[in-house]
């Protein structure tokens, strides 16, 4: 093979996996360290250059991070990286001149943003301190788009929302609430010179079935409507026999929120297995903790209506193939409730998007949209979050605003769009002594930490009471004793390599070999000290070794960054560095001197 | 000496022997070595030995003399018995340790300094008596742990860390061994365990003294550019021409059975040493071949390595003196010791 490139930001961005898996690519070893050390302040802004928002995500974030976390591979459990970066926007002090501030002459130019949501609120967040004049039309009369009307209260207090939306918006946004965009043709024609569609996807999906229309109807509830109606307190009760139809998060959060309503009776009912479900795994925990029966294999069939009344609903009781594809129905059943709530999907409505002025709409009326610069086939038009390619998360939500703002600057810059601001990186060497290091190398086998939770009873009395107590000091401390700071590499100079063997014998997990170089990966990957399986986890390979002709390998996967290959070896060929990837926002760029 | 202990981490592909055990079960604790010294990686390729021929650790019994060879023990198979003597006297100690009990695999861990200065008298009678020992001698050509002064297998004009040639021949362990009737001979090199290990598997394996002399650089003190024992003269000057692999009963099943001209000696619980590669007309069975070879070696400033002499069939310590096979440690007091009035029986048969 030929030796690796690590000069490429990549090889080592991939190896520090939770951020390569983190849509924003939040730097996580760097902030759980600042935890550690006490140093909240930082660690928050640590967090919020790249995901804005770490209160929110502290405590939703759909944390694609922590499947992909290299503790995972060595003891099973990742570290609870969503967790700790609520401990750090929970015990921050005041970094309120320390967030990024508006500009305080105007570049004079104008971006329009539709809706407030994190997509939008993202874009603002980037281009205000650039000078641009941002101004952001909501239907709705607060700002926060779903996180505020549709991601209950209990899951997300109000006071986190509005102060991480508020440092935003105080930097000069100028909002537009109650203004509901019904023409982008009208828009277009009020000069801006760009404008970004974050309008999320606001339309929940129906389920039409016998009985849906014969006066049931104000029972029927579309979900992530009656969670809207919750959260602007239109709707304050329920029955107290509930069917939530649906498996995703949605479905989670109407079954706990109708629990809080007074539902006594809740059940969500799903036509497939449960290893089908799209709910978060810690999700469907959760409501099963506060007491949601959930009913698998049971397929809505029709709702049942007595006298204009819905008393119930039919479900067909099917068996699956084993892939879960086809079904056989074996028996009908009718359960009894008093409300249905349909969590079956979302979908996306750009009614108010004119087909004529030059944007493309594609596949199921999504509009084209370029995956890299969010730019649509309009050069003036962008589109990001659940608006771009259908409904995701506010952490893609957030990764969107960011490039669509680089978008956006490199246009009224007179920069092409697909231009993209370098990537760069760094490598800190972290040697403090012959063998100390400016991280804790130690490998901490605690457990991961169970996250505490309020009382079921207190719970429901409160529709708001946030049910997830945070981590405490004591469990805070041990959990970033388990990130294995992924980002500090074992960093090798061939040149230096006396081939002894110090740091194959030393490694605790074999993942390192000195052996004759092989043409074929696979091949490679099989003659190494511990065969190297994981395809998808890289090879790290040196140039040629000058006593032997062989070379170095490591097999990424599941090096600890214990450093003890470092300080093993005798004349520094492995060197413990700090990894720093340098992502570019909008304006950071360095073809243009900002 | 490292700022943390190995971590002890639960890995899925870490294969266990047919005891359970990993190869991390088969460590010690964390060296206090040079980093890069050559004898931490002999401890990595005995380790590997053991793992792989799936001995029980409380079967080994380890000992040493002084040096920083003599202080690994303490870095491989916690579990064993461990005994550090006092400086060269490792040999004797091993002798009696094995006379007490014979069933347990004594391995002595020594330097160059330890085994051919202060220690030569010992060793010499322990290869005579053909003590059942795997001797290992780590080899770097200098007094490690005494700061870098020549030990006896420095060679005529290599330096020192400051450039002064020596004077004074050296000893060859290789040779010593050999013209003493040694029955198994070897010669590794720290950084080649693919050697190493099958070279410590059959001396693990056989029966009698196994003397492996390990060329294993000091990196401190004799890894530079005058010296004869660094890790790039021994790369440049190694004559490996004998490849060997050691084959467990199990193994010796499913192996390839050897070419022609390749030779294989059966142990005797049934394992192989086969050699897959040997010089023309070298035979590892024949001392002579096995002295010639090596002087030839020598005079051409080569380093021969490898597996280069052995002879299955010589008498040990025990037949010599025919003990019985039970280990002395299991035998009752009163047989062991059968007490005054036999013992005057006995004196007076001689009168
Ligand atoms: C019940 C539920 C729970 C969820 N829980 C989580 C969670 O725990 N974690 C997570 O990461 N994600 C969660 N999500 C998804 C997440 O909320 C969305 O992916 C995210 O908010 C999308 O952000 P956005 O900026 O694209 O749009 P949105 O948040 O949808 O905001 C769009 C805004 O645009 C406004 N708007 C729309 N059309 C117009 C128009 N024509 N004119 C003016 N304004 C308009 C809307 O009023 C809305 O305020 C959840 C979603 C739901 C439904
Ligand atoms: C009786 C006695 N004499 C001298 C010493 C000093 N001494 C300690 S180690 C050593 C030489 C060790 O050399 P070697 O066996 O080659 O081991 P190395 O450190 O090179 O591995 C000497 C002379 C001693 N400890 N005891
Ligand atoms: S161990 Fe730490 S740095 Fe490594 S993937 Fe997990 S959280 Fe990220
Ligand atoms: S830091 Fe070095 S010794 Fe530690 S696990 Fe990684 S490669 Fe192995
Ligand atoms: S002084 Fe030499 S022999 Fe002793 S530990 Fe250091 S490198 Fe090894
Ligand atoms: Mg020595």
């Amino acid at each position: 093979m030929k030796p690796t490139d690590i000069n490429n930001p990549n090889f080592f961005h991939r190896v520090v996996d939770c951020q390569w898996a983190c849509p924003a690519h939040t730097n996580v070893p760097e902030y759980i360290r600042l935890i550690a050390q006490g140093r909240y302040d930082d660690a928050y802004m640590v967090n919020r250059t790249s995901n804005v928002f770490p209160g929110i995500l502290g405590r939703t974030c759909d944390r694609p991070c922590e499947p992909a976390c290299r503790r995972e591979r060595v003891d099973g459990t990742p570290v609870a990286i969503c967790r700790l970066k609520r401990v750090a926007a929970d015990l921050k002090g005041d970094i309120t001149q320390r967030l990024p501030k508006g500009a305080e002459t105007a570049n004079g130019k104008k971006v329009a943003c539709v809706g407030a949501g994190p997509a939008s609120l993202t874009v603002a967040n980037d281009l205000l301190p650039l000078g641009y004049e941002v101004h952001i039309f909501e239907t709705a009369l607060k700002p926060g788009g779903l996180m505020r009307t549709n991601i209950p209260s209990f899951r997300l207090p109000e006071e986190v929302l509005d102060s991480e939306i508020e440092a935003i918006v105080s930097m000069g946004a100028q909002m537009h609430y109650g203004t509901e965009i019904a023409s982008m043709k009208q828009l277009l024609d009020n000069g801006f010179d760009s404008i970004f569609v974050g309008s999320g996807a606001p339309r929940g999906k129906d389920l039409e079935l016998e009985g849906r229309r014969d006066g049931g109807e104000s029972r029927i509830h579309i979900g992530i409507d009656w969670l809207q109606s919750v959260a602007f307190g239109h709707v304050t009760e329920i029955g107290k026999r509930v069917l939530v139809i649906g498996v995703g998060n949605t479905a989670m959060d109407c079954c706990r929120t109708a629990r809080r309503l007074g539902g006594k009776d809740v059940k969500i009912m799903a036509r497939r297995p449960r290893e089908y479900f799209k709910a978060s795994p810690w999700e469907l925990e959760d409501a099963e903790e506060e007491g949601i029966e959930i009913i698998v294999n049971h397929a809505p069939k029709r709702f049942v209506i007595d006298d204009g009344q819905l008393v119930g609903m039919e479900f067909d009781i099917v068996k699956w193939d084993e892939s879960a594809t086809r079904s056989q129905v074996l028996d009908t059943v009718i359960i009894p409730c008093d409300d249905v709530i349909l969590a079956i999907g979302q979908e996306n409505a750009f009614t108010w998007i004119e087909r004529d002025i030059g944007i493309e709409f594609g596949k199921w009326d999504m509009p084209v949209v370029d995956e890299v610069t969010m730019q649509s086939t309009h050069p003036q038009i962008y589109f990001g979050g659940d608006a771009a390619f259908g409904p995701k998360n506010i952490i893609w939500a957030v990764a969107h605003g960011h490039e669509a703002a680089i978008s956006i600057d490199n246009q009224c810059q007179g920069i092409p769009v697909s231009d993209r601001p370098p990537v760069g990186m760094n490598l800190i060497n972290q040697k403090m002594g012959l063998t100390e290091w400016s991280y804790h190398n130690d490998f901490n086998p605690s457990p991961r930490q169970q996250m505490t939770h309020v009382d079921l009873t207190k719970r429901f009395e409160d529709l708001s009471l946030e049910v997830e107590l945070g981590f405490s000091p004591e469990q805070t401390a041990r959990e970033v004793e388990r990130c294995l700071n992924c980002d500090v590499e074992p960093v090798f100079r061939a040149q230096l390599c006396i081939e002894c063997d110090a740091c194959i014998d030393v490694c605790p997990v074999q993942c390192l070999t000195i052996t004759e170089n092989r043409e074929d990966e696979l091949d490679l990957r099989m003659h190494l000290t511990a065969p190297a399986e994981a395809l998808d986890k890289l090879l790290y390979v040196s140039s040629t070794l000058a006593q032997t002709g062989r070379i170095m390998v490591k097999d990424e996967n599941i090096c600890v960054h214990c450093g003890l290959c470092a300080e093993r070896c005798p004349t520094a060929a492995w060197n413990m560095e700090k990894f720093v990837l340098q992502l570019s926002y909008a304006g950071t760029s360095t073809h243009k001197g900002h | 000496m490292p700022s943390i202990r190995k971590p002890l981490i639960p890995l899925a592909p870490h294969a266990t022997n047919s005891l359970g055990l990993t190869v991390r079960d088969y460590e010690g604790s964390m060296s206090t070595l040079c980093a890069g010294c050559g004898h931490d990686s002999i401890t990595a390729a005995i380790v590997q030995t053991f793992f792989e021929l799936d001995t029980p650790p409380e079967l080994i019994a380890k000992l040493s003399g002084i040096g920083c060879s003599s202080k690994t023990p303490t870095y491989f198979v916690a579990g064993a018995h461990g005994f550090n003597s006092v400086h060269g006297r490792m040999p004797p100690i091993v002798t009696g340790a094995n006379a007490a009990n014979r069933a347990n695999i004594h391995i002595g861990i020594s330097g160059d300094g330890d085994s051919l200065s202060i220690g030569t008298g010992h060793l010499v009678h322990a290869i005579r008596k053909n003590v059942n020992m795997v001797y290992i001698i780590e080899n770097n050509g200098v007094y490690g742990l005494t700061k870098g002064q020549f030990s006896p297998t420095a060679d005529i004009g290599s330096t020192t860390k400051r450039g002064i040639p020596n004077d004074v021949p050296p000893i060859d362990p290789v040779e010593l061994a050999l013209s003493l009737g040694a029955s198994f001979v070897a010669r590794g090199f720290s950084g080649d365990k693919k050697q190493l290990i099958p070279i410590l598997k059959a001396a693990v394996e056989h029966h009698g003294f196994a003397l492996i002399d390990v060329i294993s650089p000091c990196i401190q003190f004799n890894n530079h550019q005058g010296s004869t024992k660094s890790y790039k003269y021994i790369r440049e000057h190694e004559l490996n021409e004998i490849d060997s692999v050691f084959l467990q009963p199990s193994e010796v099943i499913t192996a390839e059975l050897p070419a022609d001209s390749s030779v294989s000696i059966t142990m005797h619980d049934g394992s192989k040493i086969l050699f897959r590669t040997l010089p023309d007309n070298y035979d590892p069975r024949d001392r002579n071949a096995a002295i010639n070879y090596v002087n030839r070696a020598k005079a051409n400033g080569e380093v021969p390595t490898g597996l280069l002499f052995v002879d299955h069939g010589l008498p040990d310590i025990h037949d010599l003196n025919r003990t019985t096979q039970e280990p002395l440690i299991n035998l009752p007091f009163e047989k062991l010791c059968p007490g005054r009035n036999e013992l005057m029986k006995f004196q007076e048969s001689f009168v």
